[in-house]
């Protein structure tokens, strides 16, 4: 029995039947404990070496500095907006370094974490919040979808695209990005019955970070996540998300069973959220610090070096090597954001179209022409 | 009793006086709960009169509709918040083959009293789908109403009427100007809501807009003044149904009119405005009604939306091409 048909049977048949009000506690994946101890799931085991192990570390540590270096940027007036993914690096590396090349990944608006994954250069994302564009990474070359701000709608787009892939023949499978808070959305729910009725090769990856904004889980859901993929036909696994091994390892296995034909898959991350919801957000509004406090014994990245350094797979030179890697990529973050240049204020008529249409191109003309009619004027 | 007031603050208390006045009024949207939407114009309602009447949803814009036009069937008066412009379009199928066809299909049996509020337009320097300004697809829509504010006054009194008003009414707010102050007399006898209003005279040109546009006309109106020339600006307040009344009594008048907005200029609601102008003050017009708005681009990202919104100086522009006609 495969790890995917076992998920299966921990599912309810019938979801929230035993009690609605006091959902059963459902199995956590852990590969790893809060306190940094190696444990083995009967079955999920993951195989990897040290070396693996060590670049998990550093992909963490090097995510979270880049989120903080944007935290303060923004906090500087250097982006419009930041959304953090302080407490997620977790789910987000493990989920993404579960990606092989041909894999395609559909974000939402805070996969950071994933974007570093395939390669995304972290200015890009800045341009973003910045404001100078909209995502300026290749999404076809980087097998990473642009960001996507309208919750949920990226989960139907994974799922046609994996429907795409299942058509071509091709061995690839695809990774659907979502919050806790979209899987209230119809289009999210449609997605799921589409990727369902077609077997398409698609892995919804939800993670669970308790809020969607102020609003809390409760308010999205009566039952665990993970359960609602039995309604649709489906396994639904719970991971810890914190916990890098077990999110790598959760995700492989379901990305293998789309790519063998086995059919979607749903993952929730049980995650917490550390910062606002963005840095427009004023977290004290609607949680309690207390919270904060207990999730902050789970830390991804301090769980993970606990175990490197006890079982001697990296030393105080590597932890000092990442750090000082991540002072480096800070700076270049913060050179670059403040350095990056203004769009051309007529680069937005152009790609509106593939063809671009002649009352566009005049209004492009008239746009121009209006512009020059103030340089050098007083205006 | 008169007391300056931010717009959102306005709002603020005029949704409080409508839930006070009226038990059904029940407001529901993201985030409108403990946080006060994201904009705060909720700020304190659930407090004070509980998770029932103040509902934070889940995350899903149909079902707000939906579910409100269930409630509305069942004499309550649903009053929904859309945390943003771009977000309304889950919901876009519930408002438009529902909310605004239910009336007309039952003959009048069931009336859909909804209020759907939007944060709309730019400015604020956002990322994508926070800028936009949707009302043309409403207003184009038969059986809706679409109202747009522009100061504190018309904030506190319109929320309140609009709440009380029979139809379904979707209410855009202009987010950039939340933080702009007037001085508000709670006790006064309001203006009718679907009336436009001459907000400053003039004889030279006449310029309408509504919403956040209001404010930046006024600003040309001023300007122009500087250089001998005199804009009557008309706030229209609402653009569903259009009060054109004083605007062709208006245009009869200076002979010039210039029609201003935020959304993208072609099939616009100035497109409406302009050809209903000519249609009935053709032979007072001494140039072609002209229209300043929105590239026909998606809104830009945020470091070109100074270029894509229309400022004083295009207000500026047009006018000076109407004078020289
Ligand atoms: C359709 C739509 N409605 C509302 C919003 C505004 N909004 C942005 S993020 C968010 C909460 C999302 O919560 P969740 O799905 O749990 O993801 P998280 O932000 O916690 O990662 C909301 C309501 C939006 N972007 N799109």
């Amino acid at each position: 029995m495969t790890a995917l048909s076992q998920a299966t049977e921990v599912v309810d048949p019938v979801p929230g039947a035993s009690s609605p009000h006091l959902p059963r506690q459902p199995d956590l994946v852990q590969l790893l404990t809060p306190e940094g101890e190696r444990v083995e799931h009967p079955d999920y085991s993951l195989d990897i070496s040290d070396e693996e192990m060590r670049g998990l570390y550093r992909d963490l540590v090097l995510v979270r500095r880049w989120d903080i270096e944007a935290t303060a940027l923004q906090r500087q007036g250097e982006l419009g907006i930041w959304a953090s993914l302080l407490g997620q690096e977790a789910a987000q590396v493990g989920a993404g370094r579960a990606l092989q090349d041909g894999d395609m990944a559909f974000p939402t608006y805070r996969e950071h974490g994933v974007a570093w994954t395939r390669g995304v250069d972290p200015l890009h994302v800045m341009g973003l919040f910045r404001g100078v564009d909209n995502g300026g990474w290749d999404p076809v070359e980087r097998r990473f979808n642009l960001y996507t701000i309208v919750i949920g709608s990226q989960c139907l787009h994974a799922t046609g695209y994996a429907m795409g892939v299942q058509r071509d023949g091709a061995e690839d499978a695809v990774l659907a990005f979502l919050g806790d808070g979209a899987t209230s959305q119809g289009e999210v729910n449609e997605a799921m019955i589409f990727a369902a009725s077609f077997s398409a090769p698609v892995v919804f990856f939800c993670q669970n970070n308790q809020y969607a904004i102020s609003v809390p889980l409760e308010r999205q859901t009566r039952i665990p996540l993970y359960q609602r993929a039995a309604g649709f036909g489906f396994p639904g696994v719970r991971v810890d998300g914190n916990d890098v091994l077990a999110v790598l390892a959760v995700t492989r296995a379901a990305l293998a069973a789309a790519r063998e034909g086995q059919g979607p898959t749903f993952i929730e991350a049980f995650t917490y959220r550390m910062g606002a919801h963005t840095t427009s957000d004023d977290p004290t509004r609607y949680r309690l610090a207390s919270e904060l406090e207990e999730w902050k014994l789970r830390d991804p990245i301090a769980r993970l070096k606990a175990h490197l350094s006890r079982s001697g797979i990296a030393d105080a030179e590597f932890f000092a090597g990442v750090d000082a890697e991540g002072d480096e990529l800070a700076a270049r973050i913060r050179s670059g954001t403040v350095d990056m240049p203004d769009p051309a204020p007529s680069s937005m008529f152009d790609h509106v179209y593939a063809e671009q249409t002649p009352p566009l191109a005049a209004q492009k003309a008239e746009f121009e022409a209006y512009h020059a009619s103030f340089e050098g004027g007083e205006h | 009793m008169a007391e300056t007031f931010t717009i959102g603050k306005a709002l603020n208390l005029g949704l409080r006086r409508a839930m006070e006045d009226d038990a059904k009024v029940v407001l529901m949207g993201e985030d409108i709960g403990k946080l006060g939407g994201v904009f705060r114009i909720t700020d304190g309602l659930q407090k004070d009169f509980g998770e029932d009447r103040v509902v934070d949803t889940p995350l899903a814009e149909a079902g707000i509709l939906g579910t409100a036009v269930g409630l509305a069937m069942r004499g309550y008066r649903p009053v929904c918040e859309i945390q943003f412009d771009g977000f309304v379009f889950p919901a876009y199928n519930q408002i438009v083959t529902q909310v605004a066809k239910i009336h007309a299909r039952s003959k009048g049996k069931l009336q859909m009293p909804i209020v759907i509020r939007i944060p709309m337009g730019g400015g604020i320097g956002a990322v994508e789908h926070h800028s936009e300004s949707p009302e043309a697809y409403f207003a184009h829509t038969a059986g809706l109403k679409v109202v747009a504010v522009s100061n504190p006054v018309d904030a506190y009194w319109g929320i309140q009427q609009a709440i009380a008003h029979p139809d379904p009414i979707v209410f855009l707010e202009p987010k950039r100007r939340y933080w702009e102050k007037a001085e508000v007399d709670t006790a006064a006898t309001p203006e009718p809501l679907f009336r436009s209003r001459v907000v400053r005279g003039g004889d030279d040109v006449t310029v309408l807009a509504y919403g956040p546009m209001v404010k930046t006309a006024l600003q040309a109106a001023k300007a122009a003044e500087e250089e001998g020339r005199s804009l009557e600006v008309v706030d229209l307040r609402t653009v569903s149904p259009l009060d054109l009344d004083p605007v062709f009594e208006s245009v009869r008048r200076t002979g010039r009119c210039v029609v201003v907005h935020e959304a993208a200029v072609t099939l616009g609601l100035g497109a409406e405005i302009a050809a209903r102008v000519t249609e009935t003050c053709f032979h007072s017009l001494e140039a072609p009604v002209l229209r300043v708005g929105g590239y026909d681009t998606p809104y830009p990202p945020s470091k070109l939306e100074e270029e894509y919104l229309p400022d004083l100086d295009r207000v500026l522009d047009a006018v000076d091409r109407s004078m020289e006609f």
